[in-house]
């Protein structure tokens, strides 16, 4: 017997669950760049990020009454979840891992009815949330980079004085949160320019803010995340937009105001190889449920966050702005597609002069 | 000239009347299910803010400081935000009768929005010139305008999701708006780092 079959016969190659399963993995490159660089606190992150998320989604869509099992294998709260985890401060308490992923998957996703609807980014919303209110744990809770550690003397944990930190926020004997914790690149350079303290040339000669090309420690986890995110390019997981667009705008502000005051301004390899600009523009600007969708709409979105990010970072009130932007953003989105819809085939163009016959 | 592109930048993203200072939110709440309705009630708010804002710089400035009488300056306010009202609705009335049907009772209350008060008073208390006023009424104007419209595409769009029951409608609304708050913190200590 033959299997009678509807249309469409060829099956796609690519379906929701095994997308957030391959981007998730491409993220592993950065994320094992910033296990080096920021200590065993990332993989712990993740790791409650993951269980928190799981269990969060899980209890409301069986609140919902929503078929558990299919919407759990999307891995689209995996995907947030470990955004989530590589986004805190290394040294995160579970409990700003716990409400972060809590605000993510029950408020900014499940409330506006699950994965396709909601309206803004889930982690960047749990990102943010967690700035306006936890001020200290997320600016100060970053552990030194390994390239510092003898500069700065400074200390490190192993994994379980790690998790026994953050869990239970006991210290061994001998360390101290001074020699644990550094400033960002991102911050040192914001806070001494702001106040005029030093220019960028002093900071550079200090060496504690400075690596080969961008900030020092982030700049191999941004190039981690680089590589992923031309692979997902190259395999056509996401469209050049929206990345290209932003990285550009970022670019070319950072040239045009940093060739005026070259005292004040960090070149642009710093602002694109610093904080989270690459993570930012592959892995959660590209989110399909929250980006534009039309090609031109995502350039404007795209671009948009690049503004934004380098905006806030010069005259803003914070030292990175990934979650800022990519929130805002999102707000536009609705308008951004409205308005530049692309022409359907057969249709004539808008403006009269492309008559056809 | 550079002190009043940081007061409309102040005005419109850093202290955005409907999202940081959370004036003017029935409106923002009320008529923002369609995008068209909220287009017409930003106009209809940007036109009498302006214009509020610049009379009730002369009421205060030429009738109640010479005369001596302050402290009627909330009532004063609420009278010429109420005659530039009812001069808003005439014109609209005349010009968009469509707008007119679809605003409906949102127009009038317009003269009770807290945000046109608010720009009024605000504009005395922090001793704003006339020229500033008329400049701060407008961004107040513009931001109000800007969160407006987006936030109306927003539920446009929201109106098709599939939100849990009991969320639907307002709750969802102002959850959205709450978020939208927190995006904007974003832009805060921006007037002072341009300075």
């Amino acid at each position: 017997m033959f299997l009678a079959q509807s249309s469409p016969y060829l099956k796609p190659d690519l379906n929701v669950s095994k997308m957030m399963r391959v981007v998730t993995l491409l993220m592993v490159p950065g994320i094992l760049t910033a296990t080096y660089v920021f200590g065993y606190g990332v993989l712990v992150n993740i790791l409650l990020a993951i269980v928190f998320a799981l269990s969060f989604e899980a209890i409301i869509l069986y609140l919902r009454k929503r078929p558990v099992r299919v919407y759990i294998n999307d891995n689209s709260a995996l995907l947030t979840a470990v955004i989530i985890g590589v986004a805190l401060p290394p040294l995160a308490p579970w409990w700003l891992t716990f409400v972060g992923v809590f605000f993510a998957i029950v408020v900014a996703k499940q409330l506006y009815g699950g994965i396709g609807y909601n309206t803004f980014n889930p982690a960047m919303v749990a990102y943010a949330i967690l700035l306006v209110s936890f001020p200290a744990q997320m600016t100060t809770y970053w552990q030194t980079p390994v390239m510092l550690l003898s500069h700065v003397d400074g200390q490190t944990l192993s994994l379980l004085e790690t998790v026994q930190f953050q869990l239970f926020s006991q210290l061994p004997a001998n360390v101290t949160m001074d020699a644990l914790t550094f400033a960002s690149p991102l911050s040192i350079v914001r806070t001494s320019v702001l106040s005029g303290a030093a220019t960028i040339g002093e900071i550079d000669a200090q060496g504690n803010a400075f690596g080969v090309f961008g900030g020092i420690g982030t700049e191999w986890v941004n190039l981690a995340f680089l590589a992923g995110g031309l692979f997902m390019l190259r395999k056509g997981l996401i469209s050049w937009h929206i990345p290209i667009s932003l990285l550009a705008m970022l670019g070319f502000l950072s040239l045009l105001f940093g060739s005026f005051e070259l005292d004040s301004n960090p070149s642009p390899l710093f602002h694109l190889f610093s904080g989270a600009t690459m993570l930012g523009a592959f892995f959660i600007a590209t989110d399909p449920v929250t980006a534009a969708t039309t090609p031109r709409g995502r350039i404007f979105y795209g671009a948009g966050i690049g503004a934004l990010i380098y905006i806030i970072r010069t005259w803003g009130g914070y030292p990175d702005a990934i979650a800022f932007s990519v929130l805002l953003m999102n707000m536009c989105v609705p308008l951004l597609d409205y308005y530049t819809q692309p022409r359907v085939y057969g249709h004539k163009a808008d403006n009269d002069d492309q008559e056809q016959p | 000239m550079g002190e009043y592109f940081l007061l409309l930048i102040s005005t419109i993203l850093v202290n955005n009347f409907v999202l940081v200072k959370f004036l003017g939110l029935c409106p923002f709440m009320g008529s923002s299910r369609k995008l068209e309705v909220a287009t017409g009630m930003a106009l209809a708010t940007t036109f009498v803010l302006t214009l509020s804002s610049a009379s009730s710089y002369l009421v205060n400035h030429y009738i109640l400081l010479p005369l001596g009488i302050e402290y009627l300056r909330t009532i004063a306010f609420i009278l010429v935000i109420a005659a530039v009202v009812n001069f808003t609705e005439m014109v609209v009335h005349k010009t968009s009768p469509m707008l007119y049907q679809v605003l409906g009772m949102f127009l009038p209350l317009i003269t009770t929005n807290c945000a046109v008060l608010g720009v009024a008073l605000l504009n005395v208390q922090t001793g704003y010139g006339f020229f500033e006023s008329i400049l701060f009424g407008f961004g107040a104007a513009i931001g109000f305008s800007l969160v407006m419209v987006l936030f109306a595409s927003i539920r446009e769009r929201l109106a098709a999701a599939d939100v849990p029951e009991i969320f639907q409608g307002a709750p969802i609304g102002l959850i959205t708006a709450g978020l939208m708050s927190i995006a904007f913190l974003g832009f805060a200590g921006l007037d002072k780092g341009l300075n």
